[in-house]
C-alpha cells in the first residue's frame, strides 16, 4: 500500500534508495545533497539495507570508487552537488563511455565563484556533454519517482548509461512536502535484480575494462554511445508507462501544463516550474492564452517532440538556471531554439536567465514574464530576470 | 607469515600478463607486475587495477588485452578509489552469494600516478583499509608522457621538465620518501623492494602483501631505460646498486614493526649506481664532484633514518 507522507526532498531520494538497497554507495559530504548519504548511513547503521557505504575522501572518489563496484558487477550510486560534481567532471566522462549504469542523485547548487550553497542548475548543465542521461524533478514527489526508475531506464540493454537524477538544492531538497511513497516490496520488484552481463566479478569469465582506444576505434565508441542516448528516449517513456500503471502518476520527457491552445509559453526546468504554474493560472483566469512546458528529461534531449509541443505558440521564453558565458544566453535556451529551427518552428523565442545562485522566483515576476511575451516587448539577445541593475 | 620461495616453481608459474604486449625492452614496470602476479595462490583470481600510464596503454590496446585476469583502467589520478569500489563490491556480492571464488584486489600505478596524482586517492583506499595491495612501480619520473620530473625523481636527476643546463644541475629537490608515508597510514602492510637477487624478496613481499587481511603497499624500484638512459640488459645490476649503495633500502613495516631486509655488508658508494644511468652523467663531469657528495650525504641520512626505525 502506497502511503502519504510529509518529507523533504532529500528524505524522499534517501527513503526511495533504502527501497532499492544499491549494493554500493560511496559518498562525500558536500552542502545541500550530503543528507542523502547522511540519512542512508543511518539506514546501513540499523541493518535496514545489505548496501555498504564507503565514506571516500573527496568527489572525485566517490565517483571511482562507484564505477569501481558497477564495473564489478554491484548496483551502485553516489551524491554530490555543485563543486563535488565538479571534481567527478573527468571520470563522468569515463563512466559514461565505459558504459556503467550506476547512478548520482544530484541536488542542484551553483559552481563556486563566489562560493554559494544555493541552488541554479550550472553544475549539471556543465555535464551535459558528458554522456550521463539527465532527469530533473519539479519537487519531492518527482525526486522520489524518479529515482526509483533511475536503475530500470540507466540499465536497460538498449541504453546502458549513467544517470543523473537532479532535484533543485534546498527548494526542493530541504523543504518538506507532502508525498505518496509506494511500500518496499514495490519498488523493490519494480526496480528488480541487477544482472550485468559483462563484468569484472564474473567467475567464468574475466573482463578488462577502461582500454586504450586509437583513432581507429574511438570514433565508433564514441557513436555507440550517442547510439544509446538515443536509444534512451524510449525506454525513459517505456518505464514511465509501466510507473504510471502502478502509481498512477503519469511522467513524459516534459510536462506539458495548459498549452492545448496556448499563445504564450515558458519552458522550464525544475522547482520554479511550480512557481511558473501559479503564474499561469492567474492569467488565464484573466484571459491571457499562457501555457508550461516543465523539461524533466534533458539527456536525451527531446528537440523534435518539444518543437512540436511548442508548434502553435506565438512567442515563447526558454528559461535558464545556468549561464553559459557564451553571450547568447544559457544551454537550455541554446538547444531549445536550434531544435525550433530544424523544426521550422518560427515562433518568437526568447531566453531569459533566472535564480542563479538560489535568487528567489516570485509568481510576479512569472506573470510579469508573459506581459512581456504578449506584448512583444523582446530583449535583443538574452535577458536576466530578478537582478538588482 | 612464513613464506618459502622456490626460484624455480615461481618463474614456471603461467603468466598472468601475457607476452605480446607493447612495453619496451629492458622495462621494470612489466618485470614488477609479473613477479607480484606470481605470489598469487594457484587457483585465485584477481582483478587488477592500473592508473594511467605506460603499463596501461601499452597491455590494453583495444581490442587487444594482456590481462589473464579481470582488469580496470579508470583515469590517472584514481586507482586506489576504482579498486576500493571493486574490492567494496566484492564483499556484498560475496555476502550475497553472488560469488564463490576467492578474489585478490591488486593496483598498479607508476610514480606519478602514486607519488602526485593519485596520493589522495591512494591514501584514503589505504585509510579505509580496504583488503587491497597498491603497487608503486617507480621508476622516478612521468615516463609515459616522455620523462618529466615527479616527487619521485631523485635529486639531480635529468629530466625533460629538470634539463640539465648551464644554469641547472637537474631536479633541484630531494625526493619524496612515500613508503614511509604510506607507513605512517598505520596499515597492516607496507614494503619497499626491488629486483634483486632471484627475486626472493620481491615475491615474498608481493605474497605478504596479497594474503593480509587489509590494505597493503608495496613500493617497487622499477627502473625505466628510456628515463634512465641505461642499456637494456643491465636492469638487474642497476638494481643490485641500487640496494648495495643503499639507495634504495629492501624494508618491511607489518602491523607497525619496521624490518630492514638486507643490509650490504660491505655498502658501495653512490656512484656505483649513478654512473650507469645516462641521467646522472652530468655529475661526472669535472668540477661536479660536490653534487655526488651531496646526493652521497642525503642516502646517508636517510639510511641512518631508517635504521633508527627499524631498531
Amino acid at each position: 500500500m502506497a502511503k502519504r507522507e510529509r518529507l523533504s526532498g532529500n528524505e524522499a531520494v534517501a527513503i526511495a534508495l533504502r527501497q532499492i538497497n544499491p549494493d554500493v554507495f560511496p559518498a562525500f559530504p558536500i552542502t545541500p545533497s550530503t543528507e542523502i548519504p547522511q540519512y542512508f548511513s543511518t539506514f546501513v547503521a540499523n541493518g535496514q539495507v545489505d548496501t555498504e557505504f564507503i565514506p571516500v575522501e573527496s568527489e572525485h572518489s566517490s565517483m571511482s570508487a562507484a564505477m569501481g563496484a558497477e564495473a564489478a558487477g554491484a548496483r551502485s550510486v553516489t551524491a554530490t552537488s555543485s563543486c563535488g560534481m565538479a571534481l567527478m567532471w573527468e571520470v563522468l566522462y569515463v563512466a559514461a563511455s565505459d558504459r556503467l549504469p550506476l547512478a548520482l542523485t544530484l541536488v542542484n547548487r551553483t559552481l563556486t565563484g563566489p562560493i554559494n550553497i544555493n541552488c541554479d542548475h550550472s553544475d549539471s548543465m556543465g555535464a551535459r556533454d558528458s554522456g550521463w542521461l539527465q532527469v530533473y524533478a519539479e519537487n519531492n514527489q518527482e525526486a522520489y519517482d524518479n529515482m526509483v526508475m533511475a536503475y530500470r531506464i540507466a540499465e536497460h540493454k538498449d541504453v546502458r548509461l549513467p544517470i543523473m537524477v537532479c532535484q533543485d538544492g534546498f527548494i526542493t531538497s530541504h523543504a518538506v512536502e507532502n508525498i505518496i511513497l509506494e511500500d518496499d516490496e514495490t519498488v523493490k520488484n519494480f526496480v528488480g535484480e541487477y544482472e550485468p552481463e559483462a563484468y569484472l566479478l564474473n567467475e567464468k569469465q574475466p573482463m578488462s575494462l577502461g582500454p586504450y582506444a586509437i583513432s581507429d576505434y574511438c570514433m565508433e565508441a564514441k557513436r555507440a554511445q550517442a547510439q544509446a542516448m538515443h536509444n534512451a528516449k524510449q525506454v525513459i517513456l517505456d518505464v514511465a508507462k509501466e510507473y504510471e500503471a502502478i502509481t498512477g502518476r503519469h511522467y513524459g520527457l516534459f510536462e506539458e501544463y495548459r498549452m492545448e491552445d496556448a499563445e504564450y509559453a515558458v519552458v522550464i526546468i525544475g522547482s520554479a516550474a511550480g512557481t511558473a504554474k501559479d503564474a499561469v493560472d492567474a492569467l488565464r483566469s484573466q484571459g491571457m492564452k499562457a501555457g508550461l512546458i516543465k523539461l524533466r528529461v534533458f539527456r536525451p534531449f527531446p528537440g523534435k517532440e518539444l518543437a512540436e509541443a511548442l508548434k502553435h505558440v506565438k512567442r515563447v521564453a526558454v528559461m535558464d538556471r545556468a549561464e553559459s558565458y557564451s553571450d547568447q544566453g544559457g544551454p537550455l535556451g541554446a538547444e531549445l531554439m536550434a531544435a525550433m529551427y530544424r523544426n521550422k518552428n518560427t515562433a518568437d523565442a526568447i531566453n531569459v536567465l533566472y535564480g542563479l545562485g538560489g535568487r528567489d522566483v516570485r509568481v510576479e515576476h512569472m506573470e510579469e514574464l508573459y506581459r512581456q511575451l504578449e506584448r512583444g516587448d523582446l530583449p535583443e539577445g538574452y535577458s536576466y530576470m530578478g537582478l538588482r541593475e | 607469515m612464513e613464506i618459502k620461495y622456490n626460484f624455480r616453481e615461481t618463474m614456471n608459474k603461467p603468466e598472468r600478463l601475457a607476452p605480446g604486449h607493447r612495453m619496451c625492452a629492458g622495462c621494470g614496470g612489466t618485470i614488477a607486475v609479473r613477479n607480484v602476479l606470481r605470489a598469487l595462490h594457484e587457483g585465485d583470481k584477481a582483478v587488477i587495477g592500473n592508473a594511467t600510464g605506460c603499463l596501461e596503454v601499452s597491455t590494453f590496446m583495444y581490442p587487444y588485452t594482456s590481462w589473464e585476469d579481470s582488469y580496470i583502467h579508470n583515469a590517472f589520478e584514481n586507482a586506489g578509489a576504482t579498486l576500493s569500489g571493486v574490492e567494496t563490491a566484492y564483499r556484498v556480492l560475496k555476502k550475497k552469494g553472488k560469488i564463490d571464488s576467492t578474489y585478490k584486489f591488486i593496483t598498479f600505478g607508476g610514480d606519478g600516478g602514486t607519488y602526485d596524482i593519485g596520493l589522495q586517492s591512494l591514501s584514503g583506499a589505504m585509510e579505509r583499509n580496504h583488503d587491497m595491495v597498491y603497487v608503486c612501480y617507480d621508476n622516478g619520473a612521468y615516463m609515459n608522457t616522455g620523462t618529466q620530473r615527479s616527487s619521485a625523481t631523485p635529486m639531480y636527476a635529468d629530466t625533460t621538465t629538470t634539463p640539465v643546463g648551464t644554469k641547472s644541475i637537474g631536479k633541484p629537490q630531494n625526493r619524496k620518501d612515500l613508503t614511509v608515508i604510506m607507513a605512517a597510514h598505520d596499515i597492516p602492510y607496507v614494503a619497499q623492494t626491488t629486483f634483486f637477487q632471484n627475486f626472493r624478496d620481491l615475491h615474498i613481499k608481493s605474497e605478504k602483501a596479497i594474503y593480509t587481511p587489509g590494505a597493503a603497499f608495496l613500493n617497487i624500484m622499477a627502473p625505466c631505460p628510456r628515463g634512465w638512459h641505461y642499456e637494456t640488459d643491465d636492469i638487474m645490476e642497476i638494481c643490485r646498486l641500487g640496494v648495495e649503495t643503499r639507495y634504495w633500502p629492501l624494508f618491511e613495516v607489518e602491523n607497525g614493526k619496521w624490518t630492514l631486509n638486507y643490509e650490504p655488508k660491505k655498502p658501495l658508494p653512490i656512484e656505483d649506481f649513478l654512473i650507469k644511468q645516462g641521467r646522472f652523467k652530468h655529475l661526472f663531469k669535472k668540477g661536479n664532484e660536490y653534487l655526488i657528495e651531496a646526493f652521497q650525504k642525503e642516502v646517508d641520512r636517510r639510511w641512518d633514518e631508517l635504521l633508527k626505525r627499524c631498531e
